[in-house]
């Protein structure tokens, strides 16, 4: 049979180009545009834009974004081997997020899909989050299609695992979860171009799903630990929550914003940055009630925008600290 | 036979190309992925054109992104039913459409011996035709080959 007349676009060989002039070295032409310096890869992917909306956009989280970078960094440098024709094996980038409630895992995984993307790391950069309801069925024989389909819906872009310890219950032997873990590692290790797994969950509790299930630990490269917010960070955090709702401190509010922040670290349940959208929703409910009860008043785009020292006072944490 | 000199099932489309390779196969998934349609992997051993329905293999892949997913299905079809045909169906769910939007062959068995044309005669002196798969002459699973 003839060979086909047409040509596959991204297709290894090609024929050879007709107008071009025969190349005389070894080394093929890129397909994409042949970058040579790292400024060239990083102004074809932007992947500088997403780097540092991550820095501008989320606090702290030093080695995380450092970690980032790094990664980011080997992909860039990847693409500029592949381009001299060098061989450039795909890294496994499968990672696990730990850290405690509210640091911040959701959101970098969400940043990790399209910084993946620009760099042409995963095709689609779409993010596909599950907890353990997603992938483990109720009864034998409902596990694997269903984690399977969830999978396939992930093809391309990356596999958000929220809570991953929960597929793992060491005290019910016939629990279905080891049989999702056991199609998530197969998927893992052969279709490693094809999409890139996140675990995430509390950090103790991840260390146990990991050591009794050591073969997911090793097929994953990257343990990312994110560490707890400061004070002055969650301060920071909570000026950015209320700039993005068109909100701002009154006088002495903000100051009285750290000190609530202060003592409700010291309380149980703190979810860091959770907790801080939390009290500034609780305070917006205050503040909603504070103008509701003045009738007559005429609100201006001022009273209407800002949190007063009364709103964050009201508080349960400031009356629970007093005695 | 003459109007089918290949003696090659000709159903759906490009059934009359030579069979798509796997990354030709991926480009049209991908294709209609853009589109918005859900994929579906089909198997039958009945060649017969008014066959319609084929046997699903697996449920249709909905909110798919990627053609990754597809073609693992597609594998997975071929491993089980490597004699058989396989055909990929795209479902369009637009409001109104709501049908299958393409349909092509992606798996044959190696040799296709093709159709008869049967002849029964009626009343009088008028004859009845009908096409008769020769493949179907075996019982099910044993058409092409065992597996």
């Amino acid at each position: 049979m003839n060979a086909p007349q047409y040509r596959i676009p991204g297709a290894p060989q090609a024929q050879p180009a007709p107008a071009s002039a025969a190349t005389p070295d070894a080394i093929a032409p890129a397909p994409d545009g042949g970058a040579r310096s790292v400024a060239e890869v990083l102004a074809q992917s932007q992947v500088e834009a997403v780097l540092d909306e991550l820095d501008r956009d989320l606090v702290g989280l030093v080695p995380v974004k450092t970690r980032i970078r790094d990664i980011a960094a080997l992909l860039v440098i990847d693409k500029l081997r592949r381009n001299l024709g060098l061989q450039a094996q795909a890294p496994s980038l499968h990672m696990s997020f730990t850290g405690n409630p509210g640091t911040g895992k959701t959101t970098v995984a969400l940043r990790m899909a399209q910084i993946l993307h620009r760099l042409g790391y995963v095709r689609k950069g779409h993010l596909v989050a599950v907890t353990r309801d997603d992938l483990v069925g109720q009864y034998i024989g409902h596990t694997a299609p269903k984690t399977k389909e969830v999978l396939k819906k992930a093809m391309g872009g990356v596999l958000f695992i929220d809570e991953a310890y929960y597929l793992y219950r060491p005290e019910n032997e016939r629990d279905y979860g080891q049989e999702a873990i056991e199609i998530l590692l197969q998927v893992m290790e052969n279709q490693r171009d094809d999409l890139v797994v996140i675990l995430a969950g509390y950090k103790d509790r991840m260390d146990t799903f990991f050591r009794s299930n050591p073969g997911l630990s090793s097929r994953i490269a990257h343990h990312l630990d994110f560490p707890d917010y400061s004070g002055d960070e969650l301060l920071r955090i909570g000026d950015r929550m209320l700039e993005q709702m068109h909100y701002r401190f009154g006088e002495g509010a903000r100051a009285l914003f750290t000190q609530y922040l202060a003592l409700r670290a010291t309380q149980p349940h703190f979810a860091n940055a959770r907790s801080v959208r939390n009290a500034l929703d609780r305070a917006r409910l205050r503040q909603a009630s504070r103008l509701f009860s003045q009738r007559e008043r005429e609100l201006t785009r001022d009273d209407l925008c800002t949190l007063e020292v009364a709103d964050l006072s009201a508080s349960r944490v400031f009356a629970d600290a007093k005695p | 036979m003459m109007t089918n000199p290949t003696g090659r099932l000709t159903q759906g489309q490009f059934s009359f190309l030579p069979d798509l390779t796997d990354a030709e196969i991926a480009l049209q998934i991908e294709y209609g992925l853009n589109k918005g349609y859900a994929w579906s992997v089909e198997y039958t051993d009945d060649p017969h054109p008014r066959n319609t329905y084929w046997e699903m293999f697996g449920n249709p892949m909905f909110d798919l992104k990627d053609a990754a997913g597809v073609m693992a299905e597609l594998k997975a079809c071929r491993k089980t039913f490597p004699n058989h045909y396989i055909r990929m169906m795209a479902f369009d769910s637009t409001r109104n459409v709501e049908s299958i939007a393409m349909s092509f062959i992606v798996n044959r068995p190696a040799s296709e011996p093709g159709f008869a044309l049967s002849r029964q005669e009626g009343h009088g002196r008028s004859m009845r035709y009908t096409v008769h798969s020769y493949a179907t002459d075996k019982p099910e699973a044993e058409r092409y080959g065992s597996r």
